[in-house]
């Protein structure tokens, strides 16, 4: 079965990805691997559990599901002595199937629920709190004094900035830190993260999950700064950096800590030694093995080979 | 809101208009407001004879508490509702931040 081998093969896959070094050298190029693992891990193992009960046709894998369901439901019916056993057999492999395939389109849903809801919330509370400020024009201040500088991704985005941010960073520094996020808001970096935080909180034992989840949210962060970096002076950035994470305003609860450490630490490192993007024909590599990744598992749900 | 987070005391739709003495603004349209306030929980309001008394339900430092918490992603998961500009960190990693910034020349300011 060449879909249970995609949906096995991704997973060591993406440990490998999880652990590899060169992303940090084209976070774009490894995000897009990364969700063509994870969509085609999710297509495989649906695909896989319904080739198990699908009868083999014109129409691939999906085809085949579908007549696999209605044979083995007529064949219930009917009442057939002879086949009962692998009619009841082929169901069970087909519902688990469609089960899962229900419970990855769940969480889907359930994740951009609970975002927006609380994406709601939040916009209501800065319409209390917040003010303008002439020091980060574009953004809403906060008067808490903590560190802290975040966007609120959305149709109706806004950048919040703390007062406490405000006395910690020099003028350049917002500046880069306002280019930061803005970088963020304009790509929607908010939707690239989403799929991945609704797997991880459907599989929140999964250590590899949380892994991807983490090593995405960190990729994206470093493509928020290199396109800060067409803007903004390196050093600016980095040093900002350094301040609000030394200022440790946002301060783990200790144990707490899984994933995530040493964040920061990559990217100014990476900020400030500026290691060298990948040449063009390594990229377009990754890009074309992402598209493979995903199109096989498409190809044989839908045709027949 | 500023003006229900300021008083003491519940406070009439023409109070409150008094005090926005700063804006002009309708009676209707203040009506309005405080009762959207009301609506979504961030007043309380109370029967006085014919008119409504508002307050507000909690005062401003617990609000700014809850958006910080919220901001600084102490509540539990790593949820994508918003995008930190630095994620928060340990003891050890800020330790390592600062020395950091000395290397660079830089003084780190707390």
């Amino acid at each position: 079965m060449v879909l249970a081998a995609v949906a096995v093969g991704t997973v060591p896959g993406a440990a490998i990805l999880a652990s590899a070094r060169w992303p940090y050298r084209s976070p774009a190029a490894a995000i897009l691997l990364w969700q063509a693992l994870g969509l085609s891990w999710g297509l495989a193992a649906v695909g896989a559990l319904a080739g198990l009960g699908a009868v083999p046709g014109r129409y691939g894998v999906a085809g085949g599901a579908l007549s696999g369901a209605s044979r083995a439901l007529r064949g219930a019916a009917l009442g057939f002595d002879a086949d009962t056993l692998g009619a009841v057999a082929r169901l069970a492999v087909l519902g688990a199937s469609a089960g899962l395939l229900t419970l990855l389109c769940w969480v889907l849903v359930a994740a951009t629920a609970a975002v927006l809801i609380a994406r709601h919330r939040h916009r209501a509370l800065l319409r209390l709190l917040a003010h303008g400020d002439p020091k980060v024009p574009g953004a809403l201040v906060v008067d808490h004094p903590a560190a802290a500088a975040y966007c609120v991704p959305g149709l109706r985005s806004q950048i919040v900035i703390s007062a406490g941010t405000l006395d910690l960073l020099d003028q350049a520094e917002l500046a880069a830190v306002l280019a930061h996020e803005r970088a963020h808001l304009r790509a929607r970096h908010d939707l690239v993260l989403l799929p991945f935080c609704a797997l991880a909180r459907a599989f929140p034992r999964s250590r590899l999950v949380r892994r991807a989840h983490a090593t995405v949210a960190l990729l994206v962060e470093m493509l928020a700064d290199d396109r800060a970096l067409r803007q903004r002076p390196a050093r600016e950035l980095a040093t900002a950096l350094l301040r609000v994470g030394a200022s440790g305003a946002g301060r783990a609860p200790a144990g707490a800590l899984a994933a995530g450490d040493d964040e920061v630490v990559a990217r100014v490192t990476r900020l400030l030694t500026r290691p060298a993007r990948l040449p063009v024909p390594t990229q377009a590599l990754i890009c074309s093995a992402a598209a493979v990744l995903v199109a096989v598992p498409v190809t044989l749900l839908l045709f027949s080979l | 809101m500023d003006v229900l987070w300021d008083s003491t005391e519940p406070l009439t739709v023409r109070q409150v208009g008094l005090r926005l003495t700063n804006r002009d603004l309708a009676h209707t349209t203040v009506m309005t407001v405080l009762d959207r306030l009301a609506k979504k929980g961030f007043a309380r309001r109370q029967r006085d004879g014919r008119a409504w008394r508002y307050r507000a339900a909690a005062n401003r430092e617990a609000y700014v508490t809850e958006l910080m918490l919220h901001a600084l992603d102490q509540t539990g998961d790593r949820s994508a509702a918003l995008a930190s500009f630095a994620r928060r960190v340990s003891d050890s990693e800020a330790q390592v931040l600062r020395g950091a910034l000395e290397s660079l020349g830089e003084t780190p300011r707390d």
